[in-house]
This record gives C-alpha cells, sequence and structure tokens, in this order.
C-alpha cells in the first residue's frame, strides 16, 4: 500500500534532451500540483525551472503536462490526479523545452499574430459606442470563445501540432473566430485568408483534445468547424 | 499549392463525402438485397448490362471516390512525411488516376458484358 504521507513526484529535467528526477514530498491537504513544484523548488532542489504567477488560475502561465495530461498545475489538486500517491510532471508538449518545467511560448504567440488575432478597426473613429446586442448572434458566437488566456494547454494537447508544425493551432484559430464574429471589426479578408488551408483550420481533425483539456473549458473545436464554414464560403464567392 | 486551392480540397472532400454516403448506402443495400434474393453473379452482370441507369450511378459514385480517397491520402502523407509535401501532392494525383482508371474499366466492362 502507498505511504499517503508522502508523493512520489517525477519531474522532467534538462531541456529538449533531459531524464526525469524522482523527488519524494510531503503530501499535505488541498496540495495543488503547482504546491508540489514549489516545494519541490524551495526544499529540495533550487535549480528547479518552472514557471507560475498568479496561482489562481486567471494567468494559465503554470500549465504542465500532468501525468501525460496538460494542466495548469495551481487548479489542479495532486488528490485528483495522483491516485497511486504518483505524479509525472513534464513541460507543455508541441513547444521548445528551456529548461525543466519551462517552455518557449514565442512559436505559440507568434500563431496568434499569423491568424491575425489582433482586432482591426474600421477606418473612421464612429461617433458613439458601437452597438452590439448582447443576443446576436454574432456576439453570441464570440462570446462562446473570448475566455481564452492563452495559457497554452489546447496547442500542448492538439495531435495536429504535433504532426503539422506549421499548423496554426486550437488557440489562434479560437481567437480568430472570435474577431470574425466581431461586428466593429474590419479585418476579416486577411484573416480568413489567414486560418484557411492546411496549416489553419482545415487541417484539423475535430480530435477535440483542445476542448477535452481546455481549463476554461471552451471549445476551440467548434470554433475552428465555424472557420472551415466562413472560408469555404469565402472561397466559393472568390473572396479568398 | 495556393490557399484557396487548399481550402476547395476540402469543399471538395466534403461535397464527395457527401456523395460517397448515398452511394455506398444504395451499393450495399442493392448487393444485400440482390444476394438475398438469391442472384447469382452471372444474373447481376446481365442486368447490368446496357443499363444506362447504373451506368451512371457507379459512375458518380466512381468519379466521387477519385475526389475524395485522394485527398485524403495526401492529407495523411503530408502529416506523417511533412518533409515532402510533394510527395503527398503526387501520391494523391497518381491515386486518382488509379481510381478513375480502374473504376471506368470495371463500370465500363460490366455495362458492355456480353
Amino acid at each position: 500500500m502507498a505511504n499517503e504521507a508522502i508523493l512520489f513526484v517525477s519531474v522532467w529535467r534538462g531541456a529538449e534532451r533531459g531524464r526525469f528526477v524522482d523527488y519524494e514530498i510531503p503530501r499535505g491537504g488541498h496540495q495543488t500540483v503547482l504546491d508540489a513544484v514549489t516545494h519541490i523548488q524551495r526544499h529540495v532542489d533550487p535549480t528547479l525551472a518552472y514557471r507560475f504567477a498568479c496561482r489562481v488560475g486567471m494567468c494559465g502561465s503554470c500549465a504542465m503536462t500532468v501525468n501525460g495530461v496538460p494542466r495548469w498545475t495551481c487548479r489542479t489538486r495532486v488528490d485528483k490526479v495522483a491516485k497511486d500517491g504518483r505524479l509525472e510532471l513534464a513541460p507543455l508538449k508541441n513547444l521548445p523545452v528551456i529548461k525543466d518545467l519551462t517552455v518557449d511560448m514565442e512559436s505559440f504567440f507568434n500563431k496568434v499574430r499569423r491568424a491575425e488575432g489582433a482586432f482591426v478597426p474600421a477606418g473612421d473613429t464612429p461617433g458613439d459606442f458601437a452597438a452590439v446586442p448582447p443576443a446576436s448572434r454574432p456576439r453570441t458566437l464570440a462570446d462562446a470563445a473570448i475566455e481564452c488566456i492563452g495559457c497554452g494547454v489546447c496547442y500542448s494537447a492538439c495531435d495536429v501540432v504535433a504532426w503539422n508544425r506549421d499548423y496554426l493551432g486550437p488557440a489562434a484559430l479560437n481567437r480568430a473566430w472570435t474577431l470574425v464574429n466581431d461586428v466593429r471589426d474590419a479585418g476579416n479578408a486577411a484573416r480568413l485568408r489567414a486560418v484557411a488551408g492546411d496549416a489553419g483550420c482545415h487541417a484539423c481533425h475535430t480530435h477535440q483534445s483542445c476542448r477535452t483539456w481546455c481549463p476554461k473549458s471552451l471549445n476551440p473545436t467548434a470554433s475552428i468547424a465555424g472557420l472551415k464554414r466562413a472560408t469555404a464560403r469565402a472561397a466559393m464567392r472568390g473572396r479568398l | 499549392m495556393s490557399v484557396p486551392a487548399q481550402t476547395w480540397l476540402w469543399i471538395a472532400q466534403r461535397a464527395s463525402a457527401a456523395v460517397l454516403a448515398l452511394a455506398v448506402s444504395v451499393h450495399l443495400v442493392t448487393v444485400i438485397y440482390a444476394v438475398r434474393g438469391g442472384l447469382t453473379a452471372a444474373d447481376i452482370i446481365a442486368r447490368l448490362q446496357g443499363n444506362v441507369a447504373w451506368l451512371g450511378f457507379y459512375s458518380v459514385f466512381v468519379l466521387a471516390a477519385a475526389v475524395h480517397a485522394p485527398i485524403g491520402v495526401r492529407t495523411i502523407l503530408a502529416e506523417s512525411l511533412p518533409r515532402a509535401p510533394r510527395l503527398a501532392d503526387a501520391a494523391g494525383g497518381v491515386l486518382m488516376i488509379v481510381i478513375l482508371a480502374g473504376g471506368f474499366r470495371a463500370i465500363l466492362g460490366l455495362y458492355g458484358a456480353g
């Protein structure tokens, strides 16, 4: 029987090449995975590199691969994922490892830019606030996808990203979908071109790993399906 | 390949899938019905011979398969061999020719069988 007072933690040490190192730390009540990582860094090995900021599920910077699954470590209770008293912690997949549990997010954020993920204001400054009825269809669709905080969990979970390094990924495409549905935005011609094709929405296989593991319970697969329809319509009208 | 062309491939694969869903259903139901009814291969060939309706149906079937399968194979190859993107395009093209040639050879053979 496992010792219930001890938590066995295997942590990835190194960069792209490295190995798992085993630690034994005390278990605590309501202990989160981030608590476990912090304990190792503060009390066992201060050279351990990891990333966190808010600790309360707002910033998304503490995402790691926990027992093979991408998660926010601050919002993941050890009791929930370490049924046999063991944790395996690795950096997020599909991103270059800087050191230990930290990854280089540059390619992830560059893809948001490549997907035209920035709001493009219309030419003239409007005289008043734009009125967007909360119950309107574009607003409803945008609302369903808008809460993404760019943590990279979906990107790490996505098989297509692993197979196709050019693929924009769920987060960038989800962001583009919110803007496609933003009635104030004037950048959709370029945006639909940016998100179409083999490196864009049409590469998605609808595996729905992004939806399964999104800590915000968003559904990027549905956003990507929306982009598939929007880009197909644009292609048929000769506007792609 | 341009982004609009890639998008059209996606549209063509979805549209051909819709055609295939219907065509495969008709094909399988007909096969099961014919076999359960006790028809022999010779009986079936005799009924297909000179039948323009079946010629048209299976022509549509082959065309849909010749559009659908190569696009899927192209995607699988592109994901499996990311360093050889043109190989995927070429393999898709070759597969399309093979399906068209083999499919229409079979259809025309049955239509004109004596």
